[in-house]
């Protein structure tokens, strides 16, 4: 049986009358040891979709805690190579989509069509790159398409409705929604125009839409007039499991909130 | 060619969110920057305030050794000290007519940073500068200088704690500050458009050096010469001579910072080194490991300790319009030692490696020929540094036999 596309799983959610929820783990962290341990338990705590962070030396959309992630990754030996064995080795027990995070440059090196080859081998579905707007990514682009991997679009509070229509009209899987001016990092409030970017994103694009930056409780979106079909939530994660706990404890509160 | 490459160099490789400003600013470089009123501002800043033009001088005692006439663009004795102060005025003035309030900048050295705090006072206008902790505490004089000038000073401590953490700072900052907020970015690197903006700017010393050599020699020089780290100087003095069909005889040589030239060690000479890769939003030379993250830079000059460049520069050495050699610290240390005593000039350890390349290799150039080296910075700077070496080559020396 084909495994659901990313926008399936977002959809099928909806359709069970819940938010999707995306956790952001960046590979081989805290441990490389740890790396399958905690894949298959945020598989097992209700993730729809995984997204897998590629350690760069010089990640500049992250704030501190993803950039440290990046960092002790790095120190440990962890590789795009790495990362994508060790997908390929898990691939069959997971349930949940897989989405390669990363930016332009450990990609471009890896040589694109090589990287689109081996990425559909070991389960990965998507594609999220910080630093590649729509004006650059069409050598990407170009090498993911035989391979049915989706592009996934990053905008934000400050891309116009004539640019996201730029993006919707390439885009597939899920659109990707910034929820702030800034860099990934746990954020109390959301800022207020958030939900309103969430709206003009969902008005525009054919596909769902997942809210992330700053993401960490179920109540910053309950609130919401049109909530998001998905949530992305990885700062908050890292610093959890930095703190030595589980990330079946993390993902509670998220699965509770939505049994309610 | 595509708008924002060098030939396959050059482009926006930035998060969405930095799209917005980019364009702003790309407009502003289209409407505003070529305006005769903003020219005529601009001109007035650099002549009254900057010390616009420098000299051209002629080296007479090292000539002499040498065989070849050795000439010197003095942006040594540009307000601040170096070239840079060209780009931090036009670029300042160019943010507050497009109604910004704040400048923001990185520094590695600190001499950006300094003729950036300068431009922001100079204009009224608010000046924060990130600069990596490691590089806060070598280059204590200039983190003093900027302060003075009224700058808020950001330590960052992310990633190697120098220049290219610094711009990956502010590169962050732009994000969220960019609505009264205009980042002055350093070297003619970057995103699109700054690889051009920062080159337009800083081709007032091309120019100049083209009228003075016309002007004192009587024609155009058989070769310029300038260190290279993201290359603002040497794009600057490069680009009137490349531009022009007239001055396809002119030798262009890039120097890049070779660190201590130990096999292994640490550089600043990706054009040499490096291989193509995307860093700070272009895609250019970069010193990269096999797995594309971006490796540590060194050099005993701060200023070319950076371990990317300008995607221009890429482009004239793919294209051949300019060859790039490798010196290494000891030959720009002796260089800087040399001009002092023989010429009466402190070069900054940057510039120095340009120099040393003219005073190493004399038979690379004619018997008679007209030789420019941008002299892109004074080194009163480099005094802590320079003398600790000297002083350590001056012991081997002794030692000898």
């Amino acid at each position: 049986m084909r495994p659901l596309s990313l926008q399936q799983r977002i959809e099928q959610a909806v359709h069970e009358g819940r938010t999707a929820l995306i956790p952001f783990i960046t590979a081989g962290f805290p441990e490389p040891e740890r790396f399958a341990g905690i894949m298959r338990e945020l598989d097992a705590s209700g993730a729809d979709i995984i997204e897998i962070g590629v350690p760069f030396s010089d990640p500049v959309a992250d704030g501190p805690v993803v950039e440290e992630a990046s960092r002790t990754a790095l120190a440990a030996g962890v590789s795009l190579d790495w990362t994508l064995e060790q997908l390929a080795g898990l691939r069959s027990e997971l349930a949940a989509g897989l989405v390669l995070m990363g930016y332009y440059n450990p990609f471009l090196q890896y040589g694109l069509e090589r990287l689109a080859q081996d990425a559909a081998r070991a389960g990965v579905q998507g594609f999220i790159v910080p630093d590649l707007p729509l004006d650059e990514d069409g050598p990407l682009r170009a090498a993911l398409a035989p391979h049915k991997l989706d592009l996934i679009a990053l905008v934000g509070p400050n891309t116009g409705d004539e640019r996201m229509r730029a993006y919707a009209a390439a885009a597939s899987g899920y659109v990707y929604v910034v929820s702030v001016m800034g860099t990934t990092g746990v954020r109390r409030d959301l800022p207020m125009d958030a939900a309103q970017t969430v709206r003009r994103a969902q008005a525009i694009f054919h596909i769902p839409v997942a809210l992330g930056f700053g993401i960490h409780s179920p109540e910053q979106i309950r609130d919401m007039p049109s909530p998001p079909q998905a949530v992305v939530f990885g700062s908050a994660l890292l610093r959890h499991l930095a703190a030595g706990n589980t990330a079946k404890e993390f993902m509670a509160p998220w699965t509770s909130e939505q049994n309610l | 060619m595509k708008k924002g490459r060098f030939g396959d160099f050059g482009g926006q490789y930035v998060p969405e969110l930095l799209m917005p400003p980019l364009w702003e600013l790309e407009r502003a470089c289209a409407s505003i920057l070529p305006s005769p009123a903003f020219q005529r501002e601009l001109a007035d800043l650099l002549r009254n305030f900057a010390g616009r033009p420098t000299p051209l001088t002629r080296c007479d005692a090292l000539s002499r050794e040498l065989g070849f006439s050795l000439w010197l663009k003095r942006e040594d004795l540009l307000h601040t000290g170096a070239h840079k102060m060209n780009n931090t005025l036009g670029q300042a003035l160019l943010a507050r007519h497009m109604g910004k309030k704040k400048l923001i900048a990185e520094t590695g050295a600190g001499q950006h940073g300094v003729a950036t705090a300068a431009a922001a006072a100079k204009l009224g206008m608010d000046c924060t500068i990130y600069m990596g902790s490691v590089d806060v505490e070598r280059q204590a004089p200039n983190v003093a200088r900027m302060k003075l000038l009224g700058a808020r000073l950001v330590p960052v401590e992310s990633g190697t704690r120098t220049l290219k953490d610094a711009i990956n700072e502010t590169l962050r900052a732009w994000i969220t500050e960019q609505a009264d907020t205009h980042y002055c970015f350093g070297t003619a690197a970057g995103p699109h458009p700054f690889p051009t903006l920062v080159r337009d700017l800083q081709a007032v010393i091309g120019k100049e050096t083209r009228a003075q050599t016309l002007e004192q020699i009587g024609r155009l020089p058989d070769a310029v010469l300038a260190c290279v780290g993201g290359g603002s100087n040497a794009i600057g003095i490069f680009h009137p001579f490349a531009a022009d069909p007239d001055a396809a005889g002119v030798r262009l040589i890039g120097l890049e910072a070779g660190g201590t030239g130990e096999p292994g060690c640490y550089n600043s000479a990706p054009l040499n080194l490096g291989r193509p890769g995307v860093l700070h939003g272009q895609f250019s030379m970069l010193l990269q490991n096999a797995d594309g993250q971006v490796e540590p830079s060194h050099s005993v000059s701060a200023g070319l300790d950076y371990p990317g460049v300008g995607p221009e520069h890429a482009w004239l050495r793919q294209s051949g319009r300019a060859e790039y050699h490798i010196v290494a610290d000891a030959s720009a240390l002796a260089a800087f030692e040399t001009l002092s005593r023989r010429e009466g000039i402190i070069p900054a350890l940057e510039s120095s490696h340009a120099l040393a390349f003219a005073l190493d290799n004399p038979a690379a150039f004619a018997k008679d020929s007209h030789v420019v080296v941008n002299l892109s910075g004074r080194g009163d700077k480099d005094l802590g540094i320079a003398f600790q070496h000297l002083a350590l080559f001056q012991g081997e020396a002794a030692c000898a036999p």
